[in-house]
Protein backbone atom coordinates (compact mmCIF):
# COMPACT_ATOMS: atom_id res chain seq x y z
CA UNK A 1 0.00 0.00 0.00
CA UNK A 2 0.57 3.49 -0.47
CA UNK A 3 2.62 5.43 2.48
CA UNK A 4 1.31 9.00 3.21
CA UNK A 5 4.15 11.09 1.48
CA UNK A 6 3.88 9.57 -1.69
CA UNK A 7 -0.20 10.05 -1.85
CA UNK A 8 0.39 13.91 -1.28
CA UNK A 9 3.81 14.22 -2.76
CA UNK A 10 1.78 15.25 -6.24
CA UNK A 11 -1.15 17.09 -6.65
CA UNK A 12 -4.17 15.21 -7.96
CA UNK A 13 -5.18 16.07 -11.64
CA UNK A 14 -8.46 17.59 -10.60
CA UNK A 15 -6.54 20.28 -8.50
CA UNK A 16 -4.95 21.41 -11.62
CA UNK A 17 -7.16 21.13 -13.63
CA UNK A 18 -6.62 17.80 -15.50
CA UNK A 19 -6.38 19.05 -19.70
CA UNK A 20 -10.14 20.87 -20.26
CA UNK A 21 -11.37 24.10 -19.36
CA UNK A 22 -11.63 24.71 -15.91
CA UNK A 23 -11.64 28.67 -15.86
CA UNK A 24 -14.93 28.80 -13.96
CA UNK A 25 -16.12 25.49 -12.73
CA UNK A 26 -12.59 24.13 -11.11
CA UNK A 27 -14.46 20.80 -9.81
CA UNK A 28 -17.21 17.93 -9.83
CA UNK A 29 -17.29 15.95 -6.99
CA UNK A 30 -20.12 13.11 -6.05
CA UNK A 31 -20.59 11.63 -2.86
CA UNK A 32 -22.96 8.45 -2.12
CA UNK A 33 -23.53 7.81 1.48
CA UNK A 34 -24.25 3.84 2.26
CA UNK A 35 -24.63 1.65 5.32
CA UNK A 36 -24.30 -1.95 6.11
CA UNK A 37 -27.80 -3.40 6.82
CA UNK A 38 -27.94 -4.74 10.50
CA UNK A 39 -25.05 -2.92 12.01
CA UNK A 40 -25.60 0.10 14.05
CA UNK A 41 -24.52 3.23 12.44
CA UNK A 42 -21.34 4.66 13.53
CA UNK A 43 -22.70 7.25 15.79
CA UNK A 44 -24.30 4.72 17.65
CA UNK A 45 -22.01 1.35 17.41
CA UNK A 46 -19.95 0.88 20.10
CA UNK A 47 -15.97 0.35 20.00
CA UNK A 48 -15.89 -3.27 18.87
CA UNK A 49 -19.07 -3.13 16.73
CA UNK A 50 -17.53 0.15 14.66
CA UNK A 51 -14.11 -1.94 14.19
CA UNK A 52 -16.56 -5.15 13.12
CA UNK A 53 -17.69 -2.89 10.07
CA UNK A 54 -14.58 -1.57 9.62
CA UNK A 55 -12.63 -4.92 9.41
CA UNK A 56 -15.33 -6.01 7.24
CA UNK A 57 -15.31 -2.95 4.51
CA UNK A 58 -11.42 -2.08 4.27
CA UNK A 59 -10.42 -4.80 2.99
CA UNK A 60 -13.23 -5.45 0.41
CA UNK A 61 -12.57 -1.65 -0.61
CA UNK A 62 -8.69 -2.24 -0.65
CA UNK A 63 -9.51 -5.13 -3.31
CA UNK A 64 -11.21 -2.68 -5.64
CA UNK A 65 -9.69 -2.68 -8.88
CA UNK A 66 -9.38 1.45 -8.62
CA UNK A 67 -7.79 0.95 -5.37
CA UNK A 68 -4.65 -1.12 -6.45
CA UNK A 69 -1.63 0.30 -5.31
CA UNK A 70 -3.56 2.96 -3.48
CA UNK A 71 -3.34 4.36 0.20
CA UNK A 72 -5.58 2.68 3.19
CA UNK A 73 -4.98 3.85 7.10
CA UNK A 74 -6.98 3.87 10.27
CA UNK A 75 -7.08 7.00 11.52
CA UNK A 76 -5.34 6.20 14.43
CA UNK A 77 -1.96 5.36 12.55
CA UNK A 78 -2.05 9.56 11.08
CA UNK A 79 -0.90 11.76 13.25
CA UNK A 80 -3.44 14.92 13.47
CA UNK A 81 -1.34 17.31 10.90
CA UNK A 82 -1.37 14.44 8.69
CA UNK A 83 -5.85 14.06 8.50
CA UNK A 84 -5.78 17.79 8.57
CA UNK A 85 -3.85 17.44 4.98
CA UNK A 86 -6.10 15.48 3.80
CA UNK A 87 -9.29 17.37 5.35
CA UNK A 88 -7.62 20.49 3.28
CA UNK A 89 -7.36 18.05 -0.15
CA UNK A 90 -11.08 17.53 0.34
CA UNK A 91 -10.14 13.34 0.72
CA UNK A 92 -11.86 13.28 3.91
CA UNK A 93 -13.85 15.18 5.93
CA UNK A 94 -13.16 17.12 9.21
CA UNK A 95 -15.90 15.25 10.64
CA UNK A 96 -13.73 12.14 9.76
CA UNK A 97 -10.73 13.64 11.08
CA UNK A 98 -12.21 14.10 14.31
CA UNK A 99 -12.77 10.20 14.84
CA UNK A 100 -10.63 7.60 16.04
CA UNK A 101 -10.69 4.02 16.79
CA UNK A 102 -12.91 2.36 14.34
CA UNK A 103 -12.95 4.80 11.40
CA UNK A 104 -10.24 4.57 8.28
CA UNK A 105 -9.66 6.12 4.58
CA UNK A 106 -8.72 4.50 1.35
CA UNK A 107 -7.90 6.66 -1.15
CA UNK A 108 -6.79 5.97 -4.96
CA UNK A 109 -3.41 7.18 -5.94
CA UNK A 110 -4.34 9.65 -8.03
CA UNK A 111 -6.51 10.83 -5.41
CA UNK A 112 -9.75 11.05 -7.33
CA UNK A 113 -11.31 8.69 -5.52
CA UNK A 114 -11.30 8.49 -2.04
CA UNK A 115 -13.68 6.03 0.46
CA UNK A 116 -14.30 7.12 4.44
CA UNK A 117 -14.92 4.16 6.81
CA UNK A 118 -17.16 4.83 9.29
CA UNK A 119 -17.71 8.68 9.21
CA UNK A 120 -21.12 9.85 9.63
CA UNK A 121 -22.43 6.74 7.91
CA UNK A 122 -20.40 3.32 7.33
CA UNK A 123 -19.50 4.62 4.15
CA UNK A 124 -18.67 8.07 2.23
CA UNK A 125 -17.76 7.20 -1.26
CA UNK A 126 -16.31 10.25 -3.46
CA UNK A 127 -14.89 10.67 -7.22
CA UNK A 128 -13.79 13.96 -7.59
CA UNK A 129 -12.89 14.83 -11.91
CA UNK A 130 -11.72 18.34 -13.14
CA UNK A 131 -13.83 20.61 -14.58
CA UNK A 132 -17.33 20.64 -15.09
CA UNK A 133 -18.18 16.73 -14.88
CA UNK A 134 -20.69 15.54 -12.62
CA UNK A 135 -22.04 12.90 -14.88
CA UNK A 136 -18.44 11.10 -15.26
CA UNK A 137 -17.40 11.44 -11.64
CA UNK A 138 -21.40 9.72 -10.75
CA UNK A 139 -20.60 7.13 -13.06
CA UNK A 140 -16.94 6.44 -11.46
CA UNK A 141 -18.51 6.58 -8.10
CA UNK A 142 -21.37 4.22 -9.20
CA UNK A 143 -19.34 1.48 -10.34
CA UNK A 144 -17.46 1.20 -7.03
CA UNK A 145 -20.91 1.12 -5.40
CA UNK A 146 -21.72 -1.68 -7.87
CA UNK A 147 -18.65 -3.67 -6.69
CA UNK A 148 -19.27 -3.46 -2.89
CA UNK A 149 -22.93 -3.90 -3.55
CA UNK A 150 -21.54 -7.28 -5.04
CA UNK A 151 -20.04 -8.72 -1.45
CA UNK A 152 -21.82 -6.88 1.71
CA UNK A 153 -25.44 -6.10 2.20
CA UNK A 154 -26.61 -2.27 2.38
CA UNK A 155 -29.28 -0.99 4.34
CA UNK A 156 -31.55 -0.38 2.04
CA UNK A 157 -35.99 0.07 1.70
CA UNK A 158 -37.58 -0.11 -1.06
CA UNK A 159 -39.74 3.45 -0.09
CA UNK A 160 -36.99 4.59 1.44
CA UNK A 161 -33.52 3.67 -0.58
CA UNK A 162 -30.41 3.80 0.62
CA UNK A 163 -30.76 3.94 4.47
CA UNK A 164 -28.68 6.87 6.34
CA UNK A 165 -27.68 7.75 9.86
CA UNK A 166 -29.35 11.73 9.04
CA UNK A 167 -32.44 11.69 7.05
CA UNK A 168 -31.63 14.58 5.33
CA UNK A 169 -29.26 11.44 2.98
CA UNK A 170 -32.25 9.08 2.49
CA UNK A 171 -32.75 7.98 -1.01
CA UNK A 172 -29.88 8.29 -3.41
CA UNK A 173 -27.90 9.28 -0.43
CA UNK A 174 -26.36 11.18 -3.51
CA UNK A 175 -24.70 14.82 -2.87
CA UNK A 176 -23.34 15.87 -6.11
CA UNK A 177 -21.39 19.53 -6.09
CA UNK A 178 -19.25 21.84 -7.88
CA UNK A 179 -16.84 24.42 -7.18
CA UNK A 180 -17.08 27.29 -9.10
CA UNK A 181 -14.88 30.58 -8.99
CA UNK A 182 -16.62 33.52 -9.33
CA UNK A 183 -14.46 36.78 -9.07
CA UNK A 184 -16.50 38.88 -11.73
CA UNK A 185 -19.34 38.64 -10.19
CA UNK A 186 -18.26 39.27 -6.93
CA UNK A 187 -16.94 42.28 -8.26
CA UNK A 188 -20.04 43.34 -10.14
CA UNK A 189 -22.06 43.07 -6.98
CA UNK A 190 -24.21 40.34 -8.64
CA UNK A 191 -23.61 37.64 -7.07
CA UNK A 192 -25.94 38.26 -4.22
CA UNK A 193 -28.76 37.59 -7.14
CA UNK A 194 -27.21 35.01 -8.72
CA UNK A 195 -26.69 32.89 -5.21
CA UNK A 196 -30.35 33.52 -3.87
CA UNK A 197 -31.64 32.55 -7.59
CA UNK A 198 -29.63 29.69 -6.91
CA UNK A 199 -31.25 28.46 -3.36
CA UNK A 200 -34.60 29.04 -4.72
CA UNK A 201 -34.11 25.96 -7.02
CA UNK A 202 -33.48 24.02 -3.95
CA UNK A 203 -29.61 24.06 -4.06
CA UNK A 204 -27.07 24.87 -1.75
CA UNK A 205 -24.76 27.55 -2.06
CA UNK A 206 -21.64 27.73 0.39
CA UNK A 207 -18.04 29.64 0.42
CA UNK A 208 -15.05 27.15 0.13
CA UNK A 209 -13.20 28.71 2.15
CA UNK A 210 -14.93 31.37 5.19
CA UNK A 211 -18.67 31.58 5.49
CA UNK A 212 -21.89 32.36 3.88
CA UNK A 213 -21.89 34.14 0.42
CA UNK A 214 -18.54 35.94 2.57
CA UNK A 215 -16.42 33.48 0.50
CA UNK A 216 -12.76 33.99 0.03
CA UNK A 217 -10.84 33.67 -2.94
CA UNK A 218 -14.20 33.39 -4.52
CA UNK A 219 -14.85 30.22 -4.70
CA UNK A 220 -18.13 28.99 -4.37
CA UNK A 221 -19.73 25.57 -3.88
CA UNK A 222 -22.91 24.75 -5.22
CA UNK A 223 -24.94 21.37 -4.39
CA UNK A 224 -28.17 19.70 -4.07
CA UNK A 225 -29.89 19.52 -0.92
CA UNK A 226 -32.86 17.09 -1.70
CA UNK A 227 -31.94 13.22 -1.90
CA UNK A 228 -35.26 11.54 -2.22
CA UNK A 229 -37.84 10.90 -4.44
CA UNK A 230 -35.68 12.19 -8.08
CA UNK A 231 -33.45 9.72 -9.42
CA UNK A 232 -29.54 10.52 -9.52
CA UNK A 233 -29.62 11.11 -13.51
CA UNK A 234 -32.65 13.74 -12.50
CA UNK A 235 -30.36 15.59 -9.69
CA UNK A 236 -27.31 15.97 -11.77
CA UNK A 237 -29.38 17.01 -14.64
CA UNK A 238 -30.65 19.97 -12.59
CA UNK A 239 -27.69 20.56 -11.18
CA UNK A 240 -25.23 20.66 -14.34
CA UNK A 241 -28.17 22.81 -15.78
CA UNK A 242 -28.11 25.63 -12.91
CA UNK A 243 -23.98 25.13 -12.93
CA UNK A 244 -23.72 25.79 -16.90
CA UNK A 245 -25.87 29.11 -15.90
CA UNK A 246 -23.98 30.27 -13.37
CA UNK A 247 -20.85 29.70 -15.37
CA UNK A 248 -22.01 31.53 -18.44
CA UNK A 249 -23.13 34.51 -16.28
CA UNK A 250 -19.77 35.08 -15.03
CA UNK A 251 -18.14 34.68 -18.41
CA UNK A 252 -20.56 37.04 -19.12
CA UNK A 253 -20.04 39.47 -15.73
CA UNK A 254 -15.91 39.17 -17.19
CA UNK A 255 -16.44 40.27 -20.26
CA UNK A 256 -18.77 43.01 -18.74
CA UNK A 257 -15.93 44.15 -16.62
CA UNK A 258 -13.39 43.99 -18.86
CA UNK A 259 -15.72 46.35 -21.56
CA UNK A 260 -16.51 48.44 -18.86
CA UNK A 261 -13.73 49.34 -16.35
CA UNK A 262 -10.63 47.92 -18.17
CA UNK A 263 -8.51 49.91 -15.61
CA UNK A 264 -9.74 48.89 -12.53
CA UNK A 265 -9.58 45.12 -14.09
CA UNK A 266 -6.10 45.98 -14.57
CA UNK A 267 -5.59 47.62 -11.12
CA UNK A 268 -7.00 44.70 -9.36
CA UNK A 269 -4.49 41.96 -11.26
CA UNK A 270 -1.34 44.13 -11.03
CA UNK A 271 -2.17 44.74 -7.08
CA UNK A 272 -2.25 41.27 -6.70
CA UNK A 273 0.57 40.67 -8.42
CA UNK A 274 2.64 42.91 -7.28
CA UNK A 275 1.89 41.96 -3.60
CA UNK A 276 2.11 38.48 -3.80
CA UNK A 277 5.22 38.78 -5.10
CA UNK A 278 6.68 41.01 -2.53
CA UNK A 279 4.95 39.91 0.35
CA UNK A 280 6.92 38.87 3.41
CA UNK A 281 3.87 37.92 5.61
CA UNK A 282 0.73 36.79 4.52
CA UNK A 283 -2.11 35.30 5.78
CA UNK A 284 -4.58 33.00 4.43
CA UNK A 285 -7.65 35.34 3.75
CA UNK A 286 -5.00 37.80 2.15
CA UNK A 287 -3.66 35.40 0.02
CA UNK A 288 -6.47 33.50 -1.06
CA UNK A 289 -8.02 37.29 -2.11
CA UNK A 290 -4.92 37.82 -4.19
CA UNK A 291 -4.78 34.28 -5.57
CA UNK A 292 -8.13 33.99 -7.06
CA UNK A 293 -7.53 38.20 -8.97
CA UNK A 294 -4.68 36.23 -10.32
CA UNK A 295 -6.21 33.20 -11.78
CA UNK A 296 -9.10 35.70 -13.01
CA UNK A 297 -5.86 37.98 -15.08
CA UNK A 298 -4.24 34.29 -16.36
CA UNK A 299 -8.19 33.66 -17.68
CA UNK A 300 -8.59 37.02 -18.89
CA UNK A 301 -4.99 36.75 -21.08
CA UNK A 302 -2.60 39.18 -19.10
CA UNK A 303 -0.35 35.82 -18.03
CA UNK A 304 0.45 33.27 -19.94
CA UNK A 305 -1.14 29.77 -20.28
CA UNK A 306 -0.39 27.94 -17.07
CA UNK A 307 -0.81 30.69 -14.67
CA UNK A 308 -4.25 29.14 -13.48
CA UNK A 309 -2.52 25.71 -12.37
CA UNK A 310 0.20 27.58 -10.41
CA UNK A 311 -3.05 29.80 -9.01
CA UNK A 312 -4.73 25.63 -8.07
CA UNK A 313 -1.84 24.20 -6.52
CA UNK A 314 -1.22 27.54 -4.26
CA UNK A 315 -4.94 27.39 -2.84
CA UNK A 316 -3.99 23.92 -1.56
CA UNK A 317 -0.42 24.36 -0.24
CA UNK A 318 -0.70 27.30 1.44
CA UNK A 319 -3.07 26.18 3.82
CA UNK A 320 -2.16 25.79 7.62
CA UNK A 321 -1.63 21.83 7.77
CA UNK A 322 0.07 21.74 4.37
CA UNK A 323 2.31 24.59 5.79
CA UNK A 324 3.24 22.50 8.52
CA UNK A 325 4.13 19.33 6.92
CA UNK A 326 6.05 21.00 4.68
CA UNK A 327 8.43 22.23 7.17
CA UNK A 328 7.70 19.57 9.37
CA UNK A 329 6.76 21.16 12.61
CA UNK A 330 3.96 22.73 14.31
CA UNK A 331 3.87 26.44 13.35
CA UNK A 332 3.02 29.76 15.28
CA UNK A 333 -0.11 32.00 13.17
CA UNK A 334 3.08 34.28 12.42
CA UNK A 335 5.26 31.53 11.24
CA UNK A 336 2.60 30.09 9.21
CA UNK A 337 1.93 33.86 7.23
CA UNK A 338 6.32 33.95 6.70
CA UNK A 339 5.82 30.40 5.36
CA UNK A 340 3.20 31.13 3.34
CA UNK A 341 4.81 34.34 1.70
CA UNK A 342 7.78 32.55 0.86
CA UNK A 343 6.22 29.89 -1.06
CA UNK A 344 3.73 32.21 -2.75
CA UNK A 345 6.89 34.06 -3.96
CA UNK A 346 9.32 31.37 -4.92
CA UNK A 347 5.98 29.84 -7.08
CA UNK A 348 5.69 32.92 -9.09
CA UNK A 349 9.28 33.76 -9.60
CA UNK A 350 9.07 33.33 -12.91
CA UNK A 351 6.25 34.97 -13.18
CA UNK A 352 6.22 38.29 -15.91
CA UNK A 353 4.26 41.18 -14.41
CA UNK A 354 0.87 41.23 -16.19
CA UNK A 355 0.25 42.35 -19.67
CA UNK A 356 -2.72 44.49 -19.37
CA UNK A 357 -2.89 45.37 -23.82
CA UNK A 358 -3.55 41.36 -23.50
CA UNK A 359 -6.84 41.13 -21.28
CA UNK A 360 -9.38 41.13 -24.18
CA UNK A 361 -13.40 39.85 -24.22
CA UNK A 362 -13.12 36.72 -25.70
CA UNK A 363 -17.18 35.89 -25.75
CA UNK A 364 -20.10 37.36 -27.57
CA UNK A 365 -24.20 36.58 -27.12
CA UNK A 366 -27.20 37.91 -25.77
CA UNK A 367 -27.17 39.25 -22.01
CA UNK A 368 -27.92 36.35 -19.34
CA UNK A 369 -30.31 36.87 -17.12
CA UNK A 370 -28.83 37.35 -13.16
CA UNK A 371 -31.55 35.48 -11.90
CA UNK A 372 -30.85 32.25 -13.97
CA UNK A 373 -34.22 32.15 -15.49
CA UNK A 374 -35.89 30.84 -13.19
CA UNK A 375 -37.60 33.17 -11.03
CA UNK B 1 -16.32 25.41 34.62
CA UNK B 2 -14.22 22.51 33.56
CA UNK B 3 -14.30 21.26 29.55
CA UNK B 4 -16.93 18.26 29.84
CA UNK B 5 -14.66 16.14 27.98
CA UNK B 6 -11.34 16.42 29.64
CA UNK B 7 -12.07 18.07 32.81
CA UNK B 8 -9.35 21.26 31.80
CA UNK B 9 -10.79 25.00 32.14
CA UNK B 10 -12.75 25.21 29.77
CA UNK B 11 -13.05 28.36 27.13
CA UNK B 12 -15.87 27.48 24.99
CA UNK B 13 -18.86 27.58 25.42
CA UNK B 14 -22.01 26.26 23.20
CA UNK B 15 -25.50 26.81 23.34
CA UNK B 16 -27.18 24.83 20.59
CA UNK B 17 -30.72 23.80 19.42
CA UNK B 18 -31.07 20.07 18.79
CA UNK B 19 -34.54 18.68 18.41
CA UNK B 20 -36.28 21.43 20.05
CA UNK B 21 -33.85 20.83 23.12
CA UNK B 22 -31.36 23.88 24.43
CA UNK B 23 -28.22 21.91 24.74
CA UNK B 24 -25.17 23.97 26.83
CA UNK B 25 -21.44 22.15 26.40
CA UNK B 26 -18.61 23.77 27.46
CA UNK B 27 -15.14 22.96 26.31
CA UNK B 28 -11.35 23.64 26.70
CA UNK B 29 -9.20 24.84 23.39
CA UNK B 30 -8.22 21.90 22.60
CA UNK B 31 -11.25 19.99 23.00
CA UNK B 32 -12.88 22.65 20.78
CA UNK B 33 -10.27 22.29 17.83
CA UNK B 34 -10.39 18.35 18.21
CA UNK B 35 -14.11 18.35 17.52
CA UNK B 36 -14.16 21.20 14.47
CA UNK B 37 -16.36 23.47 17.22
CA UNK B 38 -14.26 26.72 16.05
CA UNK B 39 -15.38 25.82 12.59
CA UNK B 40 -19.02 26.85 12.66
CA UNK B 41 -19.71 25.67 9.37
CA UNK B 42 -18.82 22.12 10.07
CA UNK B 43 -19.95 21.40 13.33
CA UNK B 44 -23.35 20.48 15.10
CA UNK B 45 -24.03 19.91 18.60
CA UNK B 46 -25.39 16.40 17.52
CA UNK B 47 -22.10 15.34 16.53
CA UNK B 48 -20.09 15.67 19.62
CA UNK B 49 -23.17 14.43 21.83
CA UNK B 50 -23.29 11.36 19.69
CA UNK B 51 -19.75 11.22 19.03
CA UNK B 52 -18.77 7.20 18.53
CA UNK B 53 -17.99 5.79 21.72
CA UNK B 54 -19.50 8.46 23.27
CA UNK B 55 -23.58 8.05 22.70
CA UNK B 56 -23.81 5.27 25.95
CA UNK B 57 -22.48 7.79 28.23
CA UNK B 58 -25.66 10.28 27.75
CA UNK B 59 -27.65 9.39 30.46
CA UNK B 60 -30.98 8.18 29.42
CA UNK B 61 -34.27 8.52 31.21
CA UNK B 62 -35.91 5.87 32.06
CA UNK B 63 -37.16 4.01 28.66
CA UNK B 64 -39.99 6.20 27.68
CA UNK B 65 -40.40 5.12 24.37
CA UNK B 66 -40.36 2.18 22.08
CA UNK B 67 -36.94 0.97 21.54
CA UNK B 68 -35.29 -0.28 18.32
CA UNK B 69 -35.36 -4.74 18.53
CA UNK B 70 -32.03 -4.71 16.33
CA UNK B 71 -29.96 -2.00 18.10
CA UNK B 72 -31.56 -0.84 20.61
CA UNK B 73 -31.81 2.39 19.82
CA UNK B 74 -35.05 4.33 21.29
CA UNK B 75 -37.65 7.08 20.60
CA UNK B 76 -36.36 9.60 23.22
CA UNK B 77 -32.83 9.07 21.31
CA UNK B 78 -34.30 10.10 17.80
CA UNK B 79 -36.09 13.21 19.35
CA UNK B 80 -32.96 13.90 20.97
CA UNK B 81 -30.58 13.98 18.17
CA UNK B 82 -32.74 13.38 14.71
CA UNK B 83 -30.77 10.84 13.89
CA UNK B 84 -31.17 6.75 13.45
CA UNK B 85 -29.17 4.07 15.06
CA UNK B 86 -29.23 1.74 12.22
CA UNK B 87 -31.24 0.63 9.31
CA UNK B 88 -34.08 -1.21 11.42
CA UNK B 89 -34.57 2.02 13.19
CA UNK B 90 -36.32 3.12 9.91
CA UNK B 91 -39.18 0.59 10.11
CA UNK B 92 -39.21 0.76 13.95
CA UNK B 93 -40.16 4.60 13.96
CA UNK B 94 -41.84 4.49 10.57
CA UNK B 95 -44.59 6.78 11.63
CA UNK B 96 -41.65 9.18 12.87
CA UNK B 97 -40.14 8.97 9.65
CA UNK B 98 -42.76 10.19 7.70
CA UNK B 99 -43.48 13.17 9.55
CA UNK B 100 -39.32 14.31 9.96
CA UNK B 101 -39.18 14.00 6.31
CA UNK B 102 -42.12 15.78 5.31
CA UNK B 103 -40.68 18.88 3.32
CA UNK B 104 -37.46 17.59 3.28
CA UNK B 105 -36.97 16.11 -0.08
CA UNK B 106 -38.19 16.39 -3.42
CA UNK B 107 -40.58 13.68 -2.49
CA UNK B 108 -41.15 11.05 -0.12
CA UNK B 109 -40.69 7.90 -2.25
CA UNK B 110 -37.20 6.53 -3.31
CA UNK B 111 -36.99 6.90 -7.07
CA UNK B 112 -33.40 5.96 -8.46
CA UNK B 113 -30.73 3.11 -8.18
CA UNK B 114 -31.17 0.23 -5.98
CA UNK B 115 -28.55 -2.32 -5.25
CA UNK B 116 -29.78 -5.20 -7.66
CA UNK B 117 -29.40 -8.28 -6.96
CA UNK B 118 -30.11 -7.56 -2.99
CA UNK B 119 -33.58 -5.88 -3.95
CA UNK B 120 -34.59 -9.31 -6.15
CA UNK B 121 -34.13 -10.99 -3.10
CA UNK B 122 -36.12 -9.12 -0.55
CA UNK B 123 -38.93 -9.16 -3.12
CA UNK B 124 -38.16 -12.48 -3.43
CA UNK B 125 -38.60 -13.65 0.30
CA UNK B 126 -41.17 -11.37 0.06
CA UNK B 127 -43.60 -13.00 -2.02
CA UNK B 128 -42.62 -16.49 -0.52
CA UNK B 129 -43.76 -15.31 2.71
CA UNK B 130 -46.95 -13.77 1.57
CA UNK B 131 -47.66 -17.48 -0.76
CA UNK B 132 -47.10 -19.47 2.19
CA UNK B 133 -49.47 -17.88 4.19
CA UNK B 134 -52.37 -17.95 1.19
CA UNK B 135 -51.60 -21.91 1.14
CA UNK B 136 -51.90 -22.73 4.85
CA UNK B 137 -55.13 -20.63 4.16
CA UNK B 138 -56.08 -22.79 1.48
CA UNK B 139 -55.31 -25.56 3.24
CA UNK B 140 -57.26 -25.08 6.13
CA UNK B 141 -59.78 -23.85 4.30
CA UNK B 142 -59.64 -26.81 2.13
CA UNK B 143 -59.57 -25.21 -1.08
CA UNK B 144 -57.23 -27.90 -2.26
CA UNK B 145 -57.32 -26.41 -5.85
CA UNK B 146 -56.30 -22.98 -4.76
CA UNK B 147 -53.45 -25.32 -2.68
CA UNK B 148 -51.59 -27.15 -5.03
CA UNK B 149 -51.72 -23.97 -7.77
CA UNK B 150 -50.07 -22.09 -4.82
CA UNK B 151 -47.84 -25.01 -3.78
CA UNK B 152 -46.37 -24.84 -7.54
CA UNK B 153 -45.97 -21.21 -7.67
CA UNK B 154 -43.79 -21.46 -3.95
CA UNK B 155 -41.98 -24.54 -5.64
CA UNK B 156 -41.25 -22.49 -8.92
CA UNK B 157 -40.02 -19.22 -6.69
CA UNK B 158 -37.64 -21.52 -4.56
CA UNK B 159 -35.94 -22.85 -7.52
CA UNK B 160 -35.42 -19.75 -8.98
CA UNK B 161 -33.97 -18.53 -5.68
CA UNK B 162 -31.72 -21.61 -5.70
CA UNK B 163 -30.43 -21.34 -9.68
CA UNK B 164 -29.69 -17.70 -8.90
CA UNK B 165 -27.26 -18.75 -6.03
CA UNK B 166 -25.65 -21.31 -8.04
CA UNK B 167 -25.46 -18.42 -10.50
CA UNK B 168 -23.34 -16.35 -8.42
Amino acid sequence: MMRFSTLIKHPAEWMTGGTGDNSVVLTSRIRLARNLARHPFPGWAKKNQRREVMETLKPAIENLPCMKDGFSKELEELDSVQKQVLVERHLISREHAARGEGSAAVIERQQSVSIMINEEDHLRMQAIHPGQDLHHAYRAISEIDDHLAASVEYAFDLRLGYLTTCPTNLGTGMRASAMLHLPALVLSDQIGQVLQAVNKIGLAVRGIFGEGSESLGHLFQISNQSTLGESEENILERLDRVISQVAKNERFAREKLVEEDPDMVADKIGRAYGLLRHAWLISSKEALEHVSMLRLGGDLGAFPAGTSRICDELLMDIQPAHLQLHTGRKLTAEERDTIRAEIVRSRLQNLEAPDNRNIQINGDGPDPSPDLGVL
Amino acid sequence: MDCDKCGKPAKVHLTQLVGGQVKKIALCNECANQNGVTDPTGFALADLLLTPGQAQLIPKPASSGRCCPECGFSLDDLQRVRRFGCGTCYSTFRDEVGQMIRGMHKGAEHVGKVPQGQVFEQQRRERLADLRGRLDIAIHEEQYEIAAYLRDEIRQLETEAATADDGR
